[in-house]
C-alpha cells in the first residue's frame, strides 16, 4: 500500500479576496476512505474541485500515484466525481449516463457491456437501465452518479457531500453501503462533508478544515478523543470549555488552575507551555457524571439543573455548577428530567477526561 | 358577474379588438372579388391568390427574404448562444457593458441603425444588396435571440458540464453531448424568432437592398398600384398565418424546454 498515493503540496487557492485554500499540505494513502470535514466556506469543496481539475491552484502542486496532475484538465485526470446534486444528464437514460464516460477509454463493445452490467449489479440498479433521472428517487440518482463515476475505474473517487440531499434514514443506509462498497473495490475515496457524524462514522482518516487550513488530520477516534485545538474540539461532538491557567509543568503533566475549582495535575499531550493564560480546558458532556449522590471522583460539584432536553437514548442536562462560571452540558443515559427533586444534583468529573488546549489554534 | 369583472372584460375585448380586427380585414378582403378595400363585400373569389402565385417578382422577393432570414437567424443565434452562455455562466469584468452593447440595436431607432450601416457600407465602396441587409438583420436579431437563450441557459445546472469533463470529454465533446442537446429547445426558439423578425423587417431592407427586393419591400412597391393591391392582401394573409404559426411554435418550444428542464433537474427558470 502506497502511503503517499495522493500528495497535496503547499496548495493555495485564492479567489479575488478570499483565501479559499491556504497553503495546505498532506498525503492520502492508497485505498483509504478519506474525509474532508468542515463548516461551509471552510475550503473543503474548493480542495476537492482542485483535485478534480475544475479549479487550478494559485500555488502548490498535486500528485496522484506519482504523476503531477496540477495542470491537467479534468478529462485527463485519474479521478472521477460524484456531484452534490448528482448531475445526472437529464437527456440520457441510466444506461447512457453510465456509458457516457466509457467512450474515450477505447474499450471493446463487449468490455463496455460487461462493465455496465457489473456496475449496475454493484449499485443494485438492474432493471433501471431505461429510466431517466426524473423517474428516479434521490437514492437511485445517487447510485447512478456513483456507477457513472466508478465504471471508469478511477484511481480516486471524489464525493462532494453526496448524502446531503437524502433523508435521514436513507442517509444512514447509504453511509453503510458506501463504506462497504469502498472496502470491496479498494478505490481511494475522498469524501467532502460538513456532517461530523458522517465523517467520523465512515472514514479511515479525517482532515478537519476551517478558514482554508487543515485544523487536524487524524483517525476519527483520535479526532474525538484528542482534539488538537479549540476549533476541532468544538466542531467534533459537543464539548464544555472551562477557563484555565497553566502553572508549573513537569513534562508529561502540567498543573492547571481551572475556573474556581482549584489546581489540578493534567496530562499535557500537546506541550502546552507553563504559566500561560492562553489556554482552555475541555470536557465532553458524556464523560461527566450527573447523580443525586456525592461521588468520590476527582472533582465533584454541587449543581443545579436549569434545563433538560430528552433525546431518547439519553438526556442532556444544562446545569449551573458551583465554581464554574457558565452553564455546562452533561449528558446521561441513566437519568432523565424526572430523576431529580428541586433540580438539585452533583456533577462528577474525572481528571483524565479533561483536556487542555491552546486558545490560539495551532494548525497544520 | 360583478361590476369590476365586467369592466375588465370590456377592457380586454376592446384591447384585443383594436389589436386583431384590422389584421382580420386582410384575409377577408383577400377573398373579396373587387380591387378596392371597401364594404359591402362583392363576392368570394380565390383569384387574388392565383394572381399572387403567378408573380415572378414575388417569387424572387420571397426567395431573397428566405435567404436573408436563414443566414441572419443562424448567424445571430450562434453569436447569441456564445454571448448568452458567457453572461449566464461567468461573471467577468465589463459584463454589464457588453450586455448593454449587444442589446443596443434593440433600443436605438431602426432607421438610425439603417442609415448608419448604409453610410458605412457605401463609403467602404461596396454595392447595396442582400449582403448588407443580412448583416443588418443579424445585428438586429441577435439581442432577441440572446434574450431567449439567456432565459434557457440561466439556471442551467453547470455541474452537468463539469460532470462531462470529469467523465473524460473535452470542451467540444461536452458541448455536443451535453450542452447542445439541453439548450436545443432554446436554440430552435431563437432561430425561429430571429427568422420571423428578419422576414418581416422593412426599414433596414428599405435602405440597404438596392435592387434586390425582400418580400416586405416587394409588398411596399406593389402598394402604389391600385389594381395590384388585392394580391398583396392575399400575400399578407398568407404571411400572417405562417408568422403566427412560427411564433407560437417558438414559444411552445421554449416552454416545453423550460418545463422539461424544471422536471428533470429541478432548476428555477
Amino acid at each position: 500500500m502506497n502511503n503517499s498515493f495522493i500528495q497535496i503540496n503547499n496548495i493555495s487557492k485564492h479567489f479575488v479576496d478570499v483565501k479559499a485554500v491556504d497553503d495546505v499540505s498532506f498525503e492520502i494513502k492508497e485505498g483509504e476512505f478519506f474525509s474532508l470535514l468542515g463548516p461551509s466556506g471552510c475550503g473543503k469543496t474548493t480542495l476537492l474541485r482542485l483535485l478534480a481539475g475544475f479549479e487550478y491552484p494559485t500555488s502548490g502542486n498535486l500528485l496522484i500515484d506519482g504523476t503531477d496532475i496540477t495542470a491537467l484538465p479534468p478529462d485527463k485526470r485519474p479521478t472521477n466525481m460524484v456531484f452534490q446534486n448528482y448531475a445526472i444528464f437529464p437527456h440520457l437514460n441510466v444506461e447512457k449516463n453510465i456509458k457516457f464516460g466509457l467512450r474515450k477509454l477505447g474499450l471493446s463493445n463487449d468490455e463496455i457491456d460487461k462493465r455496465v452490467k457489473d456496475i449496475l449489479t454493484l449499485v443494485k440498479l438492474k432493471g433501471y437501465e431505461e429510466r431517466f433521472s426524473n423517474q428516479l428517487s434521490g437514492g437511485q440518482r445517487q447510485r447512478v452518479a456513483l456507477a457513472r463515476a466508478l465504471v471508469r475505474q478511477p484511481k480516486v473517487l471524489l464525493l462532494d457531500e453526496p448524502l446531503g440531499a437524502l433523508d435521514k434514514k436513507l442517509r444512514d443506509e447509504m453511509q453503510l453501503e458506501l463504506r462497504t462498497l469502498q472496502k470491496n473495490i479498494g478505490i481511494t475515496f475522498i469524501f467532502v462533508t460538513h456532517d461530523q457524524q458522517e465523517a467520523i462514522s465512515m472514514s479511515d482518516r479525517v482532515a478537519v478544515m476551517n478558514d482554508g487550513k487543515i485544523q487536524q488530520l487524524s483517525a476519527p477516534n483520535e479526532l474525538y478523543k484528542n482534539p488538537e485545538n479549540i476549533f476541532v474540539s468544538d466542531f467534533i461532538g459537543e464539548t464544555n470549555f472551562l477557563k484555565a491557567e497553566t502553572k508549573s509543568s513537569d513534562g508529561e503533566f502540567i498543573n492547571v488552575s481551572i475556573e474556581e475549582l482549584g489546581e489540578f495535575k493534567i496530562k499535557n499531550n500537546l506541550n502546552i507551555p507553563a504559566n500561560s493564560s492562553d489556554v482552555v480546558c475541555t470536557v465532553r458532556p458524556e464523560s461527566m457524571m450527573i447523580d443525586k449522590e456525592k461521588s468520590d471522583w476527582d472533582i465533584c460539584l454541587d449543581a443545579k439543573i436549569c434545563q433538560t432536553s430528552y433525546l431518547g437514548e439519553m438526556t442532556r442536562f444544562y446545569v449551573e455548577a458551583k465554581g464554574i462560571d457558565k452553564i455546562i452540558t452533561v449528558s446521561s443515559q441513566y437519568f432523565n428530567n424526572q430523576s431529580f427533586d428541586n433540580n438539585e444534583c452533583f456533577i462528577s468529573i474525572s481528571l483524565e477526561d479533561i483536556s487542555i488546549l491552546n486558545k490560539k489554534k495551532p494548525v497544520l | 358577474m360583478n361590476e369590476k369583472n365586467s369592466t375588465l372584460l370590456i377592457y380586454t375585448l376592446l384591447y384585443f379588438g383594436f389589436l386583431y380586427v384590422p389584421v382580420l380585414f386582410l384575409p377577408i378582403f383577400s377573398f373579396n372579388d373587387a380591387d378596392y378595400m371597401s364594404f359591402p363585400l362583392a363576392g368570394f373569389t380565390t383569384e387574388h391568390y392565383e394572381e399572387m402565385w403567378s408573380k415572378r417578382n414575388l417569387h424572387k422577393a420571397l426567395w431573397a427574404s428566405i435567404k436573408v432570414g436563414v443566414v441572419a437567424s443562424v448567424v445571430s443565434t450562434i453569436i447569441a448562444l456564445f454571448a448568452a452562455k458567457a453572461f449566464a455562466r461567468y461573471k467577468f469584468r465589463g459584463n454589464k457593458i457588453s450586455y448593454g452593447a449587444i442589446m443596443m440595436p434593440f433600443l436605438i431607432p431602426e432607421i438610425i441603425l439603417a442609415v448608419a450601416i448604409l453610410i458605412i457600407w457605401v463609403n467602404l465602396g461596396f454595392k447595396l444588396g442582400l449582403i448588407p441587409v443580412t448583416i443588418g438583420h443579424t445585428l438586429f436579431c441577435t439581442p432577441f435571440a440572446m434574450l431567449i437563450l439567456i432565459a434557457r441557459i440561466e439556471g442551467f445546472d453547470f455541474s452537468l458540464e463539469e460532470a462531462s469533463r470529469d467523465l473524460g470529454e473535452n470542451a467540444w465533446g461536452t458541448f455536443f453531448r451535453v450542452s447542445f442537446p439541453l439548450y436545443f429547445p432554446g436554440i430552435i426558439a431563437a432561430l425561429l424568432l430571429s427568422f420571423i423578425i428578419s422576414f418581416d423587417e422593412f426599414i433596414l431592407a428599405f435602405f440597404l437592398t438596392g435592387s434586390d427586393a425582400t418580400l416586405p419591400m416587394y409588398m411596399w412597391g406593389q402598394m402604389r398600384f391600385v389594381q395590384r393591391l388585392p394580391h398583396v392582401l392575399a400575400l399578407g394573409a398568407v404571411i400572417i398565418v405562417f408568422t403566427t404559426f412560427f411564433v407560437l411554435l417558438a414559444f411552445w418550444l421554449r416552454n416545453v424546454g423550460q418545463e422539461k428542464a424544471k422536471k428533470d433537474i429541478g432548476i428555477k427558470l
